[in-house]
């Protein structure tokens, strides 16, 4: 897959740079938008075959998720798509595709949940525990996917897969109450400790309900992703191996480590995933604790372009759509339209974002083909010129 | 590939070598009849020490069965369009697809309607991923993972929409069944025999008896489309070009084979015969659709096409073999945990195997693996549940990581492809 990095285009004169730039910005922004659009159009011609009204149901999204409780919940949820994004996104630009995020945050916060509820540790410094077993868990589960990459040649996609699945069973498995889980006197359930009141997440008391203290450590995420791949040596080498490991290779990067260590980054902070709903919601993992949302995330990341900017607004689509999918219940609607929604917007985002960098290389080609001509154009003149002296 | 310049070098001695040599990566075909019949030798004895009859019991081969075909048309699915240069990674929508198609189609017109729907349903999706991925060059993967969504959104919708007001929850009301063939004289014939548990006779008449009781004409169906495919692929000039089009695209638009058609009709058959393993689970492994039933089975069938090395023979195995440990598993028998006694018997054949080939780190980590499995086995009385329905997904890394520099998928699997690219 290639990725459009802005700041790609010629830097020959520094005017025609901005104005292709400010051009490459509006095409970036077209494909979303159209994507979006068309998903609408998709939605109202299904809606208006099952005879319901398409534009009833489109204002009720709109209407409904600009509501004061609506946007906190709208929020919160975008914080756990955040990260699924990111965990998502930091493969892609290294042309890994960590389909396993999945699996990762589920051990990862299944871990997580398990050590924080038996260490006896003071408040925050359970919390901290919790964030770095989190981290690890998952990262060492996506390690496995890495290592079977760089030393036996085993393809990510096919390994993730079946990761995914063994860590469901692996979960199920250590949930029991002889082994690592627990369940109360007297009931049935079977989850983790759970977490004592001194071990929640901060919140911001707002007109619409508590806003999770985790968006702050989401939008710390966010900024440390952009500042690592923008700003850093390694950030570099990990884009340059994304688009060409031959090319890396030759200048000296050791792709194998690079893949490994884009794979425990990924796996790190796909374990951070289910961290926010534990420590500000749930406080425990049991078998019900939310599943899918690692495929969330490959949306979410597809959706904005691998980058965190557009991450976050995918995320925050995706979390309003969750919301007026409530909604639209009560008015008489089926809920499941929003998933047609969601499917029709990844699929349509996809397709426009090629079409979008096939029509602006195109157009590069045609600029750089017109100044090469005046080039030649120029020399001709300056040879006539000369000929005549 | 073959042999550079085999005819006149003959009589070479160094080319037969070379030959030899080249040779040994592959199992010959007594070979593989002849670890076949240990591999049936070895699961006879177990049962007949442990006295877990369930492993070779008619039942459990018959469940096998009905498991595997679903994975092995996901598979089927999997190898058209991966031959052709189409990874597609969105078999499982095209699955689910399958069975909401099915049942619906079988719910309205009757069960050979069905069947057809579903297989066009899945064909839809297949024609899609064909769309987004040959028309518009978007990354195969990523136009799978969205087809996935996308289906397993839409199927909701609609069978909230058309099965909610008639059983008021998203399943299908009661699909009437398809034939189920029992032949007459051997089937009864195969489970007397069986019931005697004899040694090696009772377990062939199990195996054979699963298959030709309560037999339905879709696994007939899946069989020939498999050995179909086979043919089609491998042995007719339409096959050659297709699989051209998996390995160097340029090259067969050189030769005037018109690459984005044959990917096309790769990806739609792709998608129909995952959408004939969908109707294969609605309408013969349950009689309802559900939503969710499909529970991932087409990253299985997928899995299993790789654990093949892109061949119908190989996948075949696979998805037979994840059939059997789901099956075991599904039924809830105890002889998962005689299974122990034989991974360590094989992981034993194969430490004796390395040592005397004096590759003694893989035969010593064999022959620990081998004596680790049988002491699971002397100290414990069962499997956990879960950890059984890890096996087929762990053997299926097993093999990955131990074989994958043997696999060879299609050179231009998954590589975006333009026309006229290589002007």
């Amino acid at each position: 897959m290639e990725h459009a990095t802005p700041g790609g285009g010629s830097r020959s004169l520094s005017a025609r740079y901005a104005r292709l730039d400010k051009e490459r910005l509006l095409l970036g922004l077209a494909a979303p938008v159209a994507a979006i659009l068309f998903a609408a159009l998709v939605t109202a011609i299904v809606l208006l075959i099952s005879g319901k009204d398409p534009v009833l149901a489109l204002t009720d999204i709109f209407s409904y998720d600009i509501k004061p409780d609506s946007t906190v919940y709208i929020l919160n949820r975008a914080t756990i798509y955040f990260i699924a994004g990111l965990a998502v996104a930091i493969g892609f630009r290294m042309n890994l595709f960590n389909i396993g995020v999945e699996g990762q945050y589920k051990i990862g916060v299944f871990f997580a949940a398990y050590v924080g509820g038996v260490v006896a540790l003071p408040g925050p410094l359970r919390i901290v525990l919790v964030i770095v077993t989190a981290m690890v868990a998952g990262a060492a589960w996506a390690g496995i996917v890495g290592l079977l990459k760089v030393t036996r040649g085993v393809n990510e996609v096919i390994a993730s897969i079946m990761l995914n699945y063994i860590a469901v069973n692996v979960i199920a498995y250590l949930l029991q109450p002889n082994l690592l889980g627990f369940s109360a006197p007297g009931s049935n359930d079977v989850s983790t400790k759970t977490l004592p009141d001194a071990a929640h997440f901060f919140t911001f008391g707002s007109y619409g309900g508590p806003i999770w203290g985790f968006v702050v450590i989401a939008a710390v995420l966010g900024i440390g992703f952009h500042l690592l791949l923008a700003r850093t040596r390694f950030g570099f080498d990990l884009r340059t191996a994304g688009r060409s490991d031959g090319a890396a290779q030759a200048s000296g990067v050791n792709v194998k480590k690079m893949v490994l260590t884009a794979m425990l980054i990924s796996g790190a902070i796909a374990g951070l995933i289910g961290v926010p709903e534990l420590l500000q919601d749930s406080f425990s993992y049991n078998l019900t604790f939310p599943a899918g949302w690692g495929f969330t995330g490959i949306a979410v990341a597809l959706l904005g372009r691998n980058n965190p900017l557009g991450i976050a607004l995918g995320a925050v689509l995706w979390a309003g759509l969750d919301r007026a999918a409530q909604q639209l219940s009560f008015d008489g609607f089926d809920s499941e339209i929003t998933d047609i929604i969601k499917g029709t917007i990844v699929i349509s985002v996809v397709v426009a974002y090629e079409l979008v960098r096939r029509y602006g290389l195109q157009r590069q080609q045609q600029k750089v083909g017109r100044e090469l001509a005046e080039q030649a154009a120029a020399a001709a003149g300056i040879q006539e010129k000369e000929a005549a002296a | 590939m073959s042999a550079p310049d085999n005819t006149a070098g003959r009589d070479n001695l160094a080319v037969r070598a070379l030959d030899a040599v080249r040779a040994k990566g592959r199992l010959s075909r007594p070979m593989i009849y002849a670890l076949v019949a240990a591999g049936l030798v070895l699961l006879s004895a177990i049962r007949y020490l442990t006295d877990s009859n369930d492993l070779t019991s008619s039942g459990q081969i018959g469940g096998m069965l009905a498991l595997a075909v679903p994975i092995g048309m996901c598979g089927l699915g999997g190898l058209w369009s991966e031959r052709a240069g189409v990874v597609n990674i969105g078999l499982e929508g095209m699955l689910i697809l399958g069975t909401f198609f099915g049942a619906w189609g079988s719910w309205q017109w009757g069960p050979w309607a069905g069947v057809l729907v579903g297989m066009l349903g899945g064909a839809l999706g297949g024609a899609l991923h064909a769309l987004v991925t040959v028309t518009f060059g978007v990354d195969h993967v990523v136009s799978g993972v969205a087809i996935n969504l996308l289906a397993a959104g839409a199927t909701g919708y609609l069978a909230k929409v058309i099965f909610d007001p008639v059983v008021h929850s998203k399943q299908s009301p009661p699909l009437r069944p398809l034939t189920l063939i029992d032949v007459p004289w051997l089937s009864p014939q195969l489970t007397s025999l069986e019931a005697h548990h004899w040694f090696l006779v009772s377990d062939l008449a199990g195996i054979v008896g699963g298959v030709v009781t309560g037999l339905s004409v879709l696994t007939v169906l899946a069989v020939a489309l498999m050995v179909g495919s086979y043919f089609l692929l491998w042995k007719t000039a339409f096959g050659l070009r297709l699989r051209s089009c998996g390995e160097n695209p340029t090259a067969a638009e050189s030769l005037g084979v018109n690459v984005y058609t044959y990917k096309y009709i790769a990806v739609i058959v792709s998608g129909a015969l995952a959408g004939l393993g969908g109707v294969f689970m609605v309408m013969v492994s349950s009689s309802i659709y559900q939503d969710g039933q499909t529970g991932g089975r087409g990253f299985i069938g997928l899995a299993a096409m790789i654990f093949g090395n892109w061949r119908v023979g190989g996948l075949a195995v696979g998805a037979g073999l994840f059939g059997y440990t789901d099956s075991l598993q599904l039924r809830g028998s105890d002889a998962v945990h005689s299974l122990l006694l034989g991974v360590a018997v094989l992981l034993l054949g194969i430490a004796v195997r390395m040592l005397l080939r004096k590759n003694y780190r893989a035969g010593g980590a064999s022959l620990v693996g081998a004596a680790l499995f049988a002491l699971w086995f002397a100290t414990t009385n069962e499997v956990p549940a879960q950890l059984v329905s890890c096996t087929p997904y762990v053997v299926t890394l097993v093999v990955l990581a131990f074989a994958s520099q043997r696999l060879r998928m299609p050179k231009a699997d998954g590589v975006p492809y333009r026309k006229g690219q290589g002007k």
